[in-house]
């Protein structure tokens, strides 16, 4: 009987990570067969972390597809400069021709006054209208695309007056500025849906940690003997770490769940709200990796929970901790 | 095998339980603790299975001082004594065979030796049949059985036994004690606190009396 070695003696025992991995194996399967014995009471608690963590998900899904609908009208966007009237149409060639040097511009298009005219006309259709007038109205026009899609407002605007402020530029004009509205509101929407998804993680912490803390009442006994005829903290902690687990887990599939049939739900009045925009944009679902990031969510937050009630009970099941 | 140097046990609540308590429990000896109740006895083992830690003092099992001992090391201790309750301190909502081998998972047996091992332990106490019983349905000697059999399974070279016999009548006390005789004779060392004196001189083993937590005998019989 020498005090250095550990756990127990007589007899053969696994080798270390072999026992390891057959006892959280087995308290894995254990504990789901304990849970299932009580499937009322264990379907409640899945329910409300399931619910708990559908809310965010399905908001962030939601935000998801806006910024994607947002992403589909990013393509237009750039700036028109409209020149002076009066510039001749060489001279307008050439500004657009120094304009394609410009590193901060992805794509320059050039039309001269007959082509602005003919842009206006077949856009508006107010042809007839513009047969009366003896003289082209337009100006020669540039359009041109930054380089960088979503510059910060500031930089925008300085590559807009940059832009003006060039010999010959009656008028730069932001297309599309409302887009970048939208975006920049997707972004602070975003970030909304994650602090209520970090509260709505805390009562999943809490609801978690109080259910494993009546287990713990349930089992006290169970933990004390244990505990007197030498298990370990871990031991004792570890079926309750489970059962948390499991918890977190079920409940991110009930969201997962929840989520897909909202979304199914959402999907056709959307498709047919698009099509009268002649879009054909579709509301997507979260997909696999997402789904597994739900998962991974919720079995952190159960585990998280079970550890605080299990932490906060171990410390005062023996007398000597 | 076991030294105690000048112990003393004060609980929180400021009684003193033991009081420059020495002694030595050489191995492979079977030894009574007696003394009235409250004298201290449950407490001595307590200290010895590191399910207390003196206030003062010093416990040695195998030369180690226990009352020493890290935290994370206390399990470990446990572990390596079997030790029997007076209440049994079974699980009731699981099996003979369960309670029997929970010392085993505890300690990482292999699963595949578990159950001969559990078997085993059983046979020797004679409670063979009963393995998919629960305790409650068992009597109380019976289930004294089950204690003994889940303190032995694990073959540790030292029993302590908290009145063994507390709850039981003269002809089931009797052999329950031989049931611990016959551990004796395998090598192990036993310790075993109780008030059944009849049975005590009947046995002829060493005793140590207690009497408000101090040594006043120690009769090698
Ligand atoms: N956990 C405890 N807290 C406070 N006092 C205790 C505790 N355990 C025992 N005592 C006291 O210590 C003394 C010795 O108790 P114990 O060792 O159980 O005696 P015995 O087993 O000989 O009857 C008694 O007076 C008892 O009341
Ligand atoms: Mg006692």
């Amino acid at each position: 009987m020498k005090h250095a070695t550990g756990t127990g003696h007589g007899g053969r025992r696994l080798t270390p990570p072999l026992a390891w991995l057959h006892h959280h194996l087995h308290t894995l399967l254990d504990t789901l067969g304990r849970l299932s014995h009580t499937p009322l009471p264990t379907l409640m608690t899945c329910a409300v972390v399931g619910v708990a963590l559908a809310l965010p998900t399905v908001m962030l899904t939601l935000v998801h597809n806006l910024q994607r609908l947002g992403g589909a009208w990013q393509a237009g966007v750039g700036y028109t400069l409209f020149l002076d009237p009066g510039l001749p149409d060489d001279k307008a060639a050439r500004l657009a021709e120094r304009l394609r040097h410009w590193p901060e511009l992805a794509a320059v298009r050039f039309l001269d006054r007959a082509a602005a005219r003919r842009d206006f006309e077949r856009l508006s259709g107010f042809h007839d209208a513009l047969e009366a007038l003896d003289e082209n109205p337009f100006p020669p026009v540039i359009l041109v695309t930054p380089a960088d899609p979503d510059p910060a407002p500031e930089r925008g605007e300085a590559l807009r007056r940059r832009l003006a402020a060039l010999p010959g530029v009656d008028l730069a004009q932001f297309d599309l500025q409302w887009v970048r509205r939208f975006r920049a509101l997707m972004a602070i929407l975003e970030r909304g849906v994650w602090a209520v998804g970090c509260l709505l993680g805390l009562a999943v912490l809490f609801v978690v940690g109080n259910t494993i803390r009546l287990e713990i009442g349930n089992r006290r006994e169970e933990i004390e003997v244990t505990r007197l005829i030498g298990a370990t903290e871990g031991f004792v902690r570890r079926p309750f770490l489970y059962m948390g687990f499991w918890y977190g887990v079920v409940g991110g599939l009930l969201a997962g769940l929840l989520e897909e049939v909202l979304i199914l739900w959402l999907a056709p009045p959307v498709a047919h709200l698009a099509r009268l925009y002649g879009s054909d944009f579709r509301l997507q679902g979260m997909g696999p990796a997402a789904l597994l990031a739900l998962l991974a969510t919720g079995a952190v937050l159960g585990w998280g929970g079970a550890w605080l009630a299990v932490g906060r009970h171990l410390r005062r099941s023996d007398p000597l901790a | 095998m076991i030294r105690l140097d000048r112990v003393s046990k004060r609980y929180p609540g400021g009684h003193e339980a033991l009081t420059e308590l020495s002694l030595e429990i050489p191995r492979g000896s079977f030894t009574f603790i007696t003394g009235h109740s409250g004298a201290g006895k449950s407490t001595l083992l307590k200290l010895i299975a590191l399910l207390e830690r003196p206030t003062r003092g010093q416990v040695l099992v195998d030369g180690c001082n226990i009352a020493r001992l890290p935290r994370r090391r206390i399990p470990a201790h446990r572990r390596r004594i079997g030790m029997i309750f007076q209440d049994h301190r079974l699980l009731h909502d699981r099996t003979v065979f369960d309670n029997v081998a929970l010392p085993l998972v505890i300690a990482g047996a292999d699963p595949r030796e578990i159950p001969r091992r559990v078997r085993a332990a059983l046979d020797r106490v004679g409670l063979l049949g009963q393995e998919r019983a629960r305790p409650i349905t068992l009597s109380s000697g019976e289930q004294q059985r089950v204690g003994i059999a889940r303190a032995v399974v694990n073959r540790p070279d030292l029993l302590l036994a908290d009145e063994p016999t507390g709850n039981l009548d003269p002809d089931l006390s009797r052999e329950i004690m031989h049931l611990f005789e016959r551990f004796h004779a395998r090598g192990t060392t036993i310790l075993i606190a109780t008030h059944d004196l009849a049975l005590v001189r009947e046995l002829r083993h060493p005793v140590i009396r207690l009497q408000h937590g101090r040594l006043v005998e120690r009769d090698a019989a």
